[in-house]
């Protein structure tokens, strides 16, 4: 399992491990937590599960297509992710999402 | 009799997004979604896409997980279909009999598939590709090599066919236009996503007409054009459009035909009644205020936050900009904006290379674009649209030139 900490958009902090092969995006979805819309259904083509991530687990590089999604989102920083083309693995470290605000 | 606060009649992606929205919006009261089929709101996309594939399971297309509904207080009702709504006594009765009243009712239905009315339509075999049991029964016909036919060459028959062809069918794509996805898209695009099925195998027949489909058995075995050409088929998918269902909300008094009309805050001209999704008529600003029924999962989300808003008391107009998206073999589509009443098109990029938009311009302002493998015309095209951008035309033609940087002036 891999542990995550979730802030949602209301600051409210969400603590949870989530099954690897599972996508961020999906974990944090089925976790409850609404703030996310994902309306693509992860096929990385909106920008609609925008967050910030870190973690001490180096994370798989971004695509063109995510990088050119995220440049469209108005509050884009250093650690912007599409959370949806993040899978969770075996042996990841824990990481610390933040729901972005929405566009 | 038991009565909801609000009750949304269509637990599809409007249906769940509107109570998801209520209970963001810290709306208290009670909150039930009835729905006709017997599954939980779910994502269609997926459906002619990776479900179809056998690459994702069925409780990740789902909007939420099932306990998500139980925890946040809203009732899900399956099986549950609105025969007739009394708008006076604020109750609906069901086709089981059942009567329910609402205080505030959201009519999110969407539509129905068109069906072919000519002879052997009804053979086993002739499927819709709509819902969860349609996308099944296909799928289970899919264990071995078949001879598929799909009738429309429009988003769903042409994803159909990518995946078909994935999955090693032999596929027919008619087209009763001289062009696939002569409804919604430009030329140019249509061409090259001939093309591209073309090269991928699939056999695509333009201008067909058809005439019937034989059987054998009661099975379909194959279709018959007009010009009696026969073409055998293990199986037919159909994809050409939606009915809305909207006919017991128009049987109780509601401004529409071809769906509903709803006011800039989803409103139906019943009082306490609103509308969402792919039924729902409205004045769109991406179309100069002309009346369109949009079939998209933006559209049925933005309508429904929109409806949630006004009936939470917190009303703000519906003004959000359309988008689309649309996955075949690799090919990765994204469209903005409203393209019709465009009065000049824009070509960026090389369809040969596999990564080009088609702008759509009226009166030189960007109003609608579709990008092909093209992500950052997408994003870039989003803001000028919104904005009505003039565009320098030489500049936003030009591929190698970044379209954000196509403003005129």
């Amino acid at each position: 399992m891999v542990e995550l900490v979730v802030i949602d958009r209301a600051g409210a902090e969400h603590k949870f491990a989530a099954a690897p092969g599972m996508t961020l995006m999906e974990s944090i979805r089925d976790q409850g937590i609404y703030d996310i819309k994902s309306l693509c259904g992860g096929s990385c083509s909106c920008a609609t599960c925008h967050v910030y991530v870190d973690s001490g687990t180096p994370l798989a590089a971004m695509s063109e297509d995510e990088d050119d999604l995220l440049d469209g989102t108005s509050e884009r920083q250093a650690n912007s992710r599409l959370a949806c083309q993040i899978t969770l693995a075996n042996g990841m470290a824990p990481l610390h999402v933040i729901i972005a605000p929405e566009d | 009799m038991s009565t909801s606060d609000v009750l949304i009649v269509g637990g599809g992606q409007a249906g769940a997004t509107a109570a998801i929205t209520l209970r963001q919006l810290g709306f208290g009261g009670s909150v039930t979604i009835l729905e006709a089929t017997a599954d939980l709101p779910y994502e269609r996309p997926p459906l002619s896409k990776d479900y179809m594939l056998g690459q994702r399971a069925f409780e990740s297309c789902l909007i939420r997980p099932a306990r998500f509904w139980a925890e946040q207080k809203i009732d899900t009702l399956t099986n549950a279909a609105v025969a007739t709504i009394d708008p006076a006594r604020q109750q609906v009765t069901l086709a089981d009999g059942r009567v329910l009243g609402f205080g505030k009712l959201l009519w999110a239905t969407g539509g129905t598939p068109r069906r072919l009315t000519c002879p052997g339509a009804d053979l086993s075999g002739v499927f819709t590709l709509h819902d969860k049991a349609d996308a099944d029964a296909i799928a289970a016909r899919l264990d071995t090599p078949r001879r598929a036919v799909i009738i429309g060459g429009g988003y769903i028959g042409l994803e159909m066919a990518a995946v078909l062809r994935k999955l090693g069918h032999q596929v027919t794509v008619l087209e009763a236009q001289e062009r696939v996805l002569a409804r919604v898209a430009g030329e140019t695009l249509s061409r090259f996503i001939e093309t591209e099925h073309r090269a991928h195998g699939v056999e695509i027949r333009l201008g067909a007409q058809l005439r019937e489909f034989r059987g054998l058995n009661g099975a379909v075995t194959a279709v018959v054009l007009a010009d009696g050409m026969e073409l055998p088929a293990d199986f037919v998918v159909t994809g050409i459009g939606i009915t809305p269902l909207a006919a017991p909300l128009l049987a109780a008094g509601a401004a529409g035909g071809n769906g509903v009309e709803v006011d800039e805050f989803c409103a139906t001209s019943l009082p306490g009644i609103y509308a969402a999704g792919d039924g729902a008529r409205h004045r769109n600003r991406f179309a100069r205020d002309e009346w369109v029924r949009l079939e998209s999962v933006q559209n049925a989300t933005d309508q429904a936050i929109t409806a949630a808003h006004a009936i939470a008391g917190q009303g703000k107009p519906y003004e959000a900009l359309p988008w689309f998206w649309s996955n075949q073999y690799d090919l990765r589509l994204q469209s903005a904006g409203l393209n019709m009443g465009h009065d000049a098109t824009l070509l960026r990029g090389d369809p040969a290379a596999r990564s080009f938009s088609v702008l759509y311009l009226r009166e030189g302002r960007l109003i609608a674009l579709d990008c092909v493998n093209r992500t950052k015309d997408y994003v870039a095209g989003k803001t000028l649209v919104l904005n009505g951008a003039l565009l320098d035309a030489a500049r936003a033609a030009d591929g190698d030139i970044p379209l954000k940087e196509a403003s005129a002036g």
